[in-house]
């Protein structure tokens, strides 16, 4: 098949992409100490908190923008951004469906994403995420029964200062990098889960973020603590709206896990990409790290990230207790003019500490990709393994993917593998299937999703199917 | 059924069929031997559609349709399949899939549903068992790490599924052991109808003394330069290429 018929069948329109017209409660844009100031006062925070942002703030204006990155963008001008937007009524927000918006539910309706139904039948728990306020959360009183606290971050902060003093920054500090910090100054709302010893949690949970007011920014903060022997399964799912102007979204999500804990984080992100040019997509510069804090715990982040113009990612594993493990599982597909530069960094400090990373990488149009993978094994990390399998796929021959793995050993009785392999979609395979009656698109995407197994077989049921239909989606395209 | 009329192609700027004439009755099992390098597989996926072959001149009929005007896909819902000399592995894909991929897109192409899925596992039992695989295979990744019989097993499984009018066989004997040379010849005979037509390429007579052909073909350097009944290839067999080709200058 020839090379521009390849391009076509990748090439596709984003599907998602429209503006719900709900009048936004939005500051000006700017930033300064009077900004982190209305923030703080608009979430009705302790001063405490105000004075835990200024200091981030401060930080942050020390600070430069990281370059090592295998990405090309404009500079982004921090003044021209603003930084809270809510629905309007904030006081009274809806306590039941029945109460919300309805043309927010069309909104979700329009991304495949019944909210009710959703909830209801897939037995999942949903705190929504509109802009930056949550709208809505349900199940929550059978969370409750349970003990464990699903809510906003902002709620969390009110209602559970203790909690969130001791842990909020703990994993990531608000100094850990440029975009951190700026988190940890601006950030307006989030999750926040805590689930206490012993306890399994009942049902999957979830949020949906979306990015809708134009020009706004998003700072979600997120942060996850298992108790000794708690588990939890967290899914995050993302899609934005079309639009022209470059979004910046810079995240922080802090899971922290105990002795025996068990915190599985799933994220299926479909932000808007750009147009073929790569004019009005989403920056999404995001901070994710996970503290195995107890011996025996266990983290694992399943991704599967198809969307952004930019992508700036490395969900880490922090392997402190002793025998704990870290996983990373990630299917990154890049296509049209994006650029990911996506990763993970698994840093074993205890004894015994395991960690496995597998990531496909997808690369199709113009698009171009980086794995930067670091494993760093420490003095005291006796006997501690990781595995490495990176692959990447090309379609096309116009897209580019890179490798970056760095190992810093600190231990002699360490064993590292690495495994990376890079293949063009292979045209024989290709054939092989339409030769068998099957159409050129299908084959693709059969390949495809063959060649991201491994990391699909990670994700929760619903998710799995969810993250292969978006995988058809971003691939599909104008077969002739 | 199938009408090949002086058929030129070339690849990358290298003429490798020279005028190639071909015609398949219904019901009729033809061989082609030849030296190697002669054209044979070249002929076989240029009629199956794959990319890379520029067709110069000549034409290629099917039931009376023109097959060059067909995309690849098309070509197989119409009836015309490839059994490939080396069958291409696709990680994470398993073997059912794709099976049940190619049945239903066939079926589709037919104006046919789906086949309901329980009625689908009972035909790939009947066939599996057929062909003395293991039902493992269905779970494994397409033709991954399958030794070379497997994969020419599993070729003749996608066969007895997909029911082809013409099926046309790249050396399916190579590769084989004498008992699965004996499943395979057992396969592509239960094919065989007074509607279906069959077309193998091979080196050896073994295969033959199984699958016995009505016609057999010599192609030699990009043309058909003999054509006979089954003892023709005894003679090849015995005696080799050489005469045929003092035969054809002469
Ligand atoms: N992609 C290609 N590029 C260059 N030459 C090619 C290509 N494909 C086929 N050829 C050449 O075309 C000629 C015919 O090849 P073909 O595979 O059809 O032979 P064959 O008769 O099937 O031989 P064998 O008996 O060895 O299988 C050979 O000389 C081969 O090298
Ligand atoms: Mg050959």
């Amino acid at each position: 098949m020839a090379s521009e018929e390849m391009e076509q069948l990748v090439r596709r329109e984003y599907t998602q992409g429209f503006v719900t017209d709900i009048e936004s409660d939005t500051m000006p844009p700017g930033l300064d100490e009077n900004t982190i100031a209305f923030i703080s006062k608009k979430k009705g925070e302790p001063e405490w908190m105000l004075e835990w942002r200024l200091k981030a703030y401060h930080q942050w204006l020390k600070m430069t923008s990281p370059s090592w990155a295998h990405l090309d963008y404009p500079p982004i001008d921090y003044q021209a951004i603003s930084y809270y937007s809510a629905p309007k009524k904030d006081e009274d927000r809806p306590q039941s469906l029945d109460e919300v918006d309805p043309k927010l539910l069309e909104t979700y309706e329009k991304l495949g994403i019944p909210l009710h139904e959703r909830a209801a039948l897939a037995g999942v728990a949903v705190d929504a995420v509109f802009d930056s306020v949550s709208v809505t959360t349900t199940f929550k009183d059978k969370l409750a029964e349970a003990g464990v606290i699903f809510c906003s971050i902002s709620e969390a902060i009110r209602d559970y200062p203790e909690l969130i003093k001791q842990y909020l920054g703990s994993v990531v500090p608000a100094a850990d990098n440029y975009f951190a910090a700026l988190n940890s100054a601006v950030f307006t709302d989030g999750s926040f889960v805590f689930v206490p010893e012993g306890v399994t949690c009942p049902m999957e949970l979830s949020t949906y973020f979306r990015i809708n007011a134009a020009n706004t920014g998003q700072f979600e903060r997120t942060l996850i603590i298992c108790e000794k022997q708690a588990q939890v399964s967290y899914l995050e799912g993302c899609t934005a709206p079309q639009r022209d102007e470059n979004q910046l979204h810079a995240a922080v999500v802090e899971l922290v896990a105990l002795e025996d804990a068990y915190i599985k984080y799933s994220t299926v992100q479909n932000w808007y990409p750009g147009d073929e040019d790569g004019k009005g997509g989403i920056y999404n510069f995001v901070t994710k790290r996970g503290d195995c804090r107890g011996d025996r715990s266990r983290i694992s982040w399943t991704q599967v990230e198809t969307g952004s113009a930019i992508t700036w990612k490395y969900p880490s594993c922090v392997l402190r207790g002793r025998d704990s493990i870290g996983e990373f599982y990630s299917v990154a597909v890049t296509n049209g003019r994006q650029q990911a530069d996506t990763g993970t960094k698994m840093i074993h400090i205890g004894e015994g500490t395991r960690s496995s990373i597998i990531s496909k990488g997808i690369s199709a149009g113009r698009s171009n990709q980086s794995y930067r993978g670091l494993v760093k094994i420490g003095p005291r990390a006796k006997g501690a393994r990781n595995f490495t399998q990176c692959d990447s796929l090309l379609i096309g021959d116009q897209c580019g993917a890179h490798t970056f793995p760095y190992q810093e050993i600190g231990n002699s009785s360490a064993t590292v593998e690495h495994e990376a392999t890079t293949s063009k979609i292979g045209e024989d395979q290709l054939f092989y299937c339409q030769s068998r009656g099957i159409s050129e698109e299908d084959a693709v995407s059969m390949i495809v999703n063959g060649f991201c197994k491994d990391v699909f077989q990670e994700l929760p049921m619903e998710f799995a199917v969810e993250a292969e239909a978006l995988l058809n989606v971003t691939l599909e395209g104008a077969v002739g | 059924m199938l009408e090949v009329k002086d058929l030129h192609v070339t690849v990358e700027g290298k003429e490798i069929l020279k005028g190639l004439s071909l015609t398949i009755q219904p019901g009729e099992v033809h061989a082609i031997m030849g030296p190697n390098g002669a054209g044979k597989s070249t002929l076989s996926a240029v009629i199956a559609g794959k990319d890379g072959y520029e067709v110069t001149s000549g034409t290629i009929t099917f039931e009376g349709k023109d097959v060059l005007e067909m995309d690849i896909e098309e070509r197989a819902c119409a009836g015309l399949l490839l059994g490939f000399q080396y069958p291409v592995e696709i990680p994470g894909v398993k073997n059912i899939y794709l099976l049940k991929a190619a049945l239903n897109a066939q079926r589709a192409a037919r104006g046919e549903d789906e086949m309901p899925a329980p009625d689908f596992m009972k035909l790939v039992r009947e066939k599996i068992k057929f062909m003395k695989m293991d039902s493992s295979f269905l779970q494994r990744a397409v033709n991954e790490g399958f030794s070379g019989g497997e994969k020419k097993r599993n070729e003749i499984l996608q066969m007895l599924l997909l029911q082809p009018k013409l099926a046309m066989l790249d050396e399916i004997d190579s590769g084989l052991d004498i008992d699965a040379m004996k499943v395979v010849a057992d396969g592509v005979n239960s094919l065989r109808d007074a509607n279906r037509a069959i077309l193998m390429v091979t080196h050896y007579q073994r295969l033959l003394d199984h699958i016995v052909p009505d016609v057999v073909h010599v192609l030699v350097d990009g043309r058909i330069v003999k054509t006979g009944g089954k003892e023709l290839a005894l003679e090849l067999e015995s005696r080799g290429y050489e005469w045929v080709l003092e035969e054809s200058a002469a």
